[in-house]
């Protein structure tokens, strides 16, 4: 299949008075992970709403799977769509299993299949033990991976996961990529939406940055690490100030933090093979900007003037 | 249909689970049987009283109670998941919103039905093993019928509500509002139009303005049969201008249909 999964043209949305999300163009390819980044406000729930269909576009065009997501025509479509919401407390006086039986069943599965499937979900979770338990006796946890589980439901073609490590412990979380993987490798493009998030690097192929409903950037990884042209740190150890005598290194030093040299990334191998060569080098680290670096690059960017937003909604 | 089917066996069961179905059913089962044998207490005697002393009684509690229980039961239906953020979540499953309010309706709906049925069914049981007359279950019958769709009725109002408002404490508010307005206000406006203007209105305007409000359909249904030495106030006069049962059926029925149609509607249009 050719035609991206997910795509939207110049699609923005505003309220009365609020852009929510202006003009954004984007395409989600399948068996592809995006990453969506931005602060509070930023658009992304906006975002996923319009790709979802519970909201039409007041401009531009979404289309999912070849169809606009809140027409008709994409209404079997939806049973192949998996959503995660940011904040969503499900019926908490029933159990764990109740729920997801309920919602399988809406999903289209038969009433015995939809308790197999909830179950078979539940312990791929991990919540199996908790299974009989009403909800309003989960964890916060337990609730995200209740929350999780019921994404998952379905074999999802897409998945749009709204903070979806919120309230997971580290294991938990490890978990959740290694899920993210699977499905990725079995051809499910997903849409992770978040404040930065550590450790997500690895698991996405794309990023955007969105920031007051508007696009700031989107690519790969490296792509954006290129745009922002964030210098590559470099910590020497046991060099004794050679490094601050070294007139050519030493430009390369901030006050801040004298230890370490913040490097273009196309200075890097030779000021590393400079620095190797000095003599008392007893141990060296290369840390390349993170997605977290990035991110504040491109905000900090959109904003000098360091204007807050706070427009959610 | 599959859809419908689902939502309203979530809500039937959400009301089995919260115990609405047996304290409705407790309650209305409770007060008509008392109202059933201590019915003639007023004119000093203890046992069952005459059938059109006792449905008067039923009728006149009933027109208070299912309103208020109806509203109770379903006043938080949309606001609620909305609050919780289910009612995004199912949105973005393959089920209509249309489909989401009918399910609703009907499990919730079948809740209300039920306990009426068997609440009311009782004392009409009751009553029929006292009496041994087969007029007790006719006039039973209407009288739970109609019972039935009045709370119906107020299910769909509570929709109503339920899909207007953004925070469930406003709903609660709102729909005490309504209960005030229809079971209780809107009878002593009828009576201070029938007292305080001078030229008056006529009887069928009267009925015609009761039309306005499902309760006093539904005290029509019940009254009109009945002697009206037993019915007092502003239905005495309307009863004489007696409409067809049937004609209060189709408007008591029409009082479930509308409000269920403009919930849908509103519904539809609703951001979230």
């Amino acid at each position: 299949m050719n035609t991206p999964l997910v795509s939207l043209t110049n699609a923005g949305k505003s309220y009365q008075q609020l852009d929510a999300l202006k003009s954004v163009t984007m395409h989600l390819n399948q068996g592809e992970v995006m990453g969506l980044f931005g602060h509070n406000g930023a658009g992304k729930t906006t975002m996923m709403k319009l790709i979802l269909g519970v909201i039409s576009p007041s401009q531009g065009n979404v289309k999912v799977m070849g169809m606009a997501p809140d027409s008709k025509e994409a209404w079997h479509c939806r049973s192949k769509v998996g959503y995660l919401p940011e904040n969503v407390s499900f019926y908490e006086q029933l159990t764990g299993l109740e729920v997801l039986t309920y919602f399988a069943k809406l999903k289209g599965f038969a009433k015995g299949h939809a308790q197999k499937h909830a179950m078979a979900l539940l312990e791929q979770v991990g919540i199996t033990h908790a299974m009989k338990r009403p909800v309003k006796t989960y964890s916060k946890g337990m609730r995200q991976r209740l929350g999780l589980a019921q994404a998952f439901i379905g074999e999802p073609k897409l998945l749009l996961l709204d903070e979806p490590t919120v309230g997971l412990d580290p294991i938990a979380t490890g978990d959740f990529y290694q899920t993210v993987d699977q499905l990725k490798s079995t051809g499910s493009s997903v849409i992770l939406c978040s404040h930065v998030l550590p450790g997500v690097e690895q698991h996405i192929d794309r990023a955007m940055i969105l920031s007051t409903g508007q696009l700031l950037a989107m690519g790969t990884l490296a792509e954006l690490r290129q745009q922002a042209a964030l210098p590559v740190a470099i910590k020497p150890s046991g060099l004794n100030g050679s490094v601050s005598n070294d007139s050519q290194l030493s430009q390369f030093l901030t006050a801040k933090c004298p230890d370490t040299l913040w490097v273009p990334e196309q200075e890097k191998l030779n000021v590393l093979k400079q620095l190797l060569s000095l003599e008392g080098l007893s141990d060296l680290q290369v840390e390349t900007a993170n997605l977290e670096q990035v991110y504040q690059h491109f905000l900090s960017k959109h904003e000098p003037a360091g204007s807050v937003t706070k427009e959610k909604k | 249909m599959r859809q419908i089917l689902t939502v309203a066996n979530k809500e039937f069961h959400d009301g089995l689970r919260n115990r609405w179905l047996i304290s409705i059913t407790l309650i209305f089962a409770l007060l008509s049987l008392g109202l059933t044998y201590f019915g003639a207490a007023a004119s000093g005697a203890v046992g069952v009283a005459s059938l059109s002393t006792t449905v008067a009684s039923l009728a006149s509690l009933a027109v208070f109670l299912i309103p208020l229980i109806a509203l109770l039961l379903s006043y938080d239906s949309f606001v609620g998941e909305q609050e919780s953020g289910t009612l995004l979540l199912l949105l973005t499953y393959p089920i209509s919103k249309s489909q989401l309010l009918l399910g609703k309706f009907i499990g919730q709906g079948s809740i209300i039905a039920l306990a009426t049925l068997l609440g009311f069914g009782s004392s009409a049981l009751l009553l029929y093993s006292q009496l041994g007359d087969i007029q007790v279950l006719t006039s039973f019958s209407v009288f739970i019928f109609s019972a039935i769709l009045l709370g119906l009725s107020f299910t769909a109002i509570a929709y109503l509500i339920s899909l207007s408002v953004s925070e469930k404490s406003k709903a609660a508010g709102f729909a005490l509002i309504t209960w005030f307005l229809f079971a209780l206000a809107f009878d002593l406006a009828l009576l201070a139009l029938l007292v305080g203007v001078e030229q008056g209105i006529s009887q069928a305007g009267l009925t015609q303005l009761m039309m306005l409000n499902p309760a006093d359909i539904f005290r029509l249904v019940n009254l009109s049969g009945l002697d009206s030495s037993d019915v007092n106030g502003a239905l005495a006069v309307a009863i004489n201008a007696s409409l067809s049962q049937g004609l209060l059926f189709t408007a008591l029925l029409a009082w479930v249909a509308l409000p269920l149609t403009i919930a849908i509607f509103i519904f539809k249009r609703k951001k979230l």
